[in-house]
């Protein structure tokens, strides 16, 4: 390519008859993207923090005041605000938690090539390619406490003598969210974990089964160590998107019962939307993109610090 | 062989650019309207899209495109798809507790002039009020309705009931009895989620306990010793199991699911209800069901309250910033002309007030029509005020705090009036 380069950077020289140095052409070539980023990133970040300054009522277009740090200061004072925060924590720290067990354990079976693996592999990821409303709106149904499957299952089985209202109770309504996200999500687990499991290196099984090492002790020496790089991977990503989950709770509980399931993208969306408060809105969402970060540089600091390159 | 391709390529090229200029051209005579509605309670999409197909027969040029959204997801798109310049509708459909709200934001195309007398004269005076803010018409009324008492003919039957239950005592007594013999699980289901619906029973029941939702200065007074009654009610029933716990989390669509099969006897809901449970697709209690006046509570009926319901009406308004306003305002007129409303009376009833009279209507719907003009004189509406979505969210967080025992039913509603009061004081200027 370089060559190339030179060649068409000689003829443009030759053309405009301008004396250009490297720097200057180089802006021309990145010029585009940078007109890109600026216009939608960074600008419509500026504006959002300006308006998370304002006190700004989408009804009330002609009122804009300013109030400083107000909007920021109320939420941060503000007892349901932090429970908000807790609750999305909890959900993003138990729904990732699961994934990746249940993605690691199923990726290792896969790996293993049992009889049917191929049957298995397709058959992972077909919830992942259900788009997370459909997802919802399925979940939904399972839990129904009329005519759901879950309770048609369960008393089939004798486990329950009569039907259960499933989401009524706030804190089980969380956990059956829950369920249904790691149904969901637990198979992008399996697709990068299994694509990790492919290129680690035979040889070191061979040497370690020579050395009279066990299945459980190949697994958590070499397996695990060697997966580090592919589970960063599936944290940073998983973390941030849970972090952010919103649709699943819109189909399936509208943040109900008594809260339960409010976690703070639905919050913002409340406000906002609902309230037409874009000024605290914004703030909110400024608010969530400072705990993305603060996750995500977490994530960059454990994965540029430690030697995981092995 | 050169010049044979290239001259191909190029025939190609233009045949292709003359198409591409066909479609925009032939597109640009049209009139497009694009119009907004419900996918819920009231006429179907099935019947609005017939309508608008009959509106396009009759005027050539004119198109409608029509979209349907759940009730729930209704507010939040008009919200944030009327509010741009030009509106992505033209035609929307609005309800009653918001129209404080966009005519505050000056998103409805005032129509007090294009209001025919004959429209003044012929349609409901309580319906204009939908309608009207500060004593201008933003629109035309359309969805007429209120929450109607269902119950289930051959449960009561069974159970040795002869009449439909006047009090919600008598419900309640009524339920024990069906539960206690095994008819039926739970007795009666509610729209109880964290939803508007919730609010639409909470105020039918307060109305129906001689207690008041918010006071002639729209300030809240739910938290009266009456107002906690109520609550108190919906609490005990819960926990006594003649209310479906699942009505914690059900709208109306599931009230309908769970009446359609048999597997409650009491139900509140829109008129819709009445035609889909006659539905052998839809139902398994064809025939079986029974429309009665909405109950009051025994202390309210000695006063001569003789039933309480929520008003629950909507109209259709033109977005103030519609190109085609004209266009838009004929198919509003179209849609809730005499004939067509007579015509697709089966889930929801014409805003004429004579249409009432005709033969054809109480035809077409024995049950409904003279439930509508029983029921109607006891309808409440909820408050005009531009902060109703906020204030309905912290009522609707409340009663699910006391119905899932976070609080009592009096600590929920005190302090649901306490952040409401809050809320309000941030609109005062």
């Amino acid at each position: 390519m370089a060559p190339n380069g030179r060649r068409l950077s000689d003829y443009i020289r030759r053309l405009g008859n301008l004396e250009m140095n490297e720097g200057a052409f180089a802006l021309i070539l990145i010029l585009p993207s940078v007109i890109l980023t600026l216009g939608l990133i960074l600008w419509p970040l500026a504006n959002t923090f300006v308006m998370s300054l304002h006190e700004s009522n989408l009804a009330r277009p002609q009122r804009q005041d300013f109030v400083g740090f107000q909007h920021y200061i109320h939420f941060l004072g503000n007892r349901m605000f932090w429970e908000t925060i807790g609750r999305t924590f909890y959900f993003t720290f138990v729904s990732v938690g699961i994934e990746l067990v249940l993605g690691i354990a199923i990726a290792m079976l896969i790996s293993a090539k049992l009889k049917g693996w191929r049957f298995l592999r397709t058959a992972v990821i077909i919830p992942w390619a259900v788009p997370t409303i459909v997802n919802g709106a399925i979940w939904r149904w399972i839990y129904n406490a009329d005519y759901g499957a879950l309770n048609g299952l369960l008393l089939q089985l004798g486990l329950i003598d009569k039907y259960i209202a499933w989401l009524v109770e706030p804190h089980r309504a969380m956990n059956l969210v829950i369920l249904a996200d790691v149904w969901h999500s637990a198979p992008f687990v399996v697709l990068i974990i299994s694509a990790a499991l492919v290129s680690l290196p035979v040889e070191l099984y061979d040497a370690a089964s020579i050395d009279g090492a066990n299945g459980w002790q190949r697994f958590t020496r070499i397996t695990l160590p060697l997966l580090r790089p592919a589970i960063l991977v599936v944290l940073v990503i998983r973390t941030v998107e849970a972090f952010r989950v919103f649709d699943i709770i819109y189909i399936m509980t509208r943040g109900g019962p008594v809260n339960g399931t409010m976690v703070i993208s639905y919050l913002t969306y409340q406000e906002t939307f609902s309230y037409l408060h874009l000024g605290r809105g914004s703030a909110l969402s400024f608010i969530v993109s400072a705990f993305i970060f603060l996750l995500a540089l977490l994530y960059v600091k454990v994965l540029y610090t430690e030697d995981v390159a092995v | 062989m050169k010049t044979k391709r290239i001259l191909g390529i190029l025939t190609a090229i233009m045949m292709l650019s003359v198409l591409s200029l066909g479609v925009p051209a032939s597109a640009q005579d049209e009139i497009v309207i694009n119009v907004v509605g419900m996918d819920q309670a009231g006429m179907t999409p099935e019947e609005l899209d017939e309508i608008a197909r009959l509106f396009e027969e009759q005027n050539p040029g004119v198109r409608v495109e029509t979209s349907y959204v759940l009730y729930d997801g209704l507010h939040d798109l008009l919200v944030t798809s009327i509010s741009s310049e030009p509106p992505a509708f033209d035609v929307v459909l609005v309800d009653d507790i918001w129209y404080a709200e966009f005519v505050d934001a000056g998103w409805l195309l005032d129509v007090t002039d294009r209001i025919t007398d004959e429209m003044r004269e012929g349609i409901f005076e309580a319906a204009w009020d939908i309608t009207t803010v500060n004593g201008r018409v933003y629109g035309m009324p359309w969805l007429l309705d209120q929450k109607y008492f269902f119950y289930n003919t051959r449960l009561l039957e069974e159970a040795g009931f002869e009449e439909p239950p006047r009090t919600w005592e008598e419900v309640e007594e009524m339920s024990r009895v069906m539960k206690e013999m095994g008819l039926v699980e739970y007795p009666m289901i509610w729209s109880w989620a964290q939803i508007e619906a919730v609010i639409c029973d909470f105020v039918t029941l307060l109305y129906g306990n001689n207690a008041e939702f918010f006071d002639e200065n729209n300030q809240p007074v739910f938290n009266s010793p009456e107002g906690v009654e109520v609550l108190e009610w919906m609490v005990r029933m819960i926990d006594e199991g003649l209310v479906n716990p699942a009505s914690i989390t059900s709208a109306e669509e599931d009230v309908r699911n769970v009446f359609s099969q048999g597997q409650a006897a009491f139900a509140t809901n829109w008129v819709y209800m009445y035609d889909l449970t006659q539905d052998p697709e839809e139902s398994q209690v064809v025939g079986e069901v029974g429309m009665a006046l909405m109950p009051v509570f025994e202390s309210a009926l000695e006063e001569g309250i003789l039933s309480a319901t929520i008003d629950g009406s909507m109209g259709y308004s033109v977005t103030a910033g519609s190109e085609h306003p004209d266009e838009a305002w004929a198919f509003i007129e179209f849609l809730t002309s005499e004939p067509i409303q007579i015509e697709y009376s089966a889930h929801q009833l014409p805003i004429w007030e004579d249409a009432f009279e005709s033969e054809d209507l109480i035809a077409l719907n024995p049950v409904t029509v003279p439930m509508f003009a029983e029921q109607f004189p006891w309808s409440h509406v909820r408050p005009k005020v531009p902060y109703y979505n906020e204030a309905s969210r912290i009522i609707q967080v409340a009663i699910q705090e006391a119905l899932t025992h976070a609080a009592t039913p009096q600590e929920a509603l005190d302090n649901a009036v306490e952040q409401i009061l809050e809320v309000a004081a941030e609109y005062e200027d």
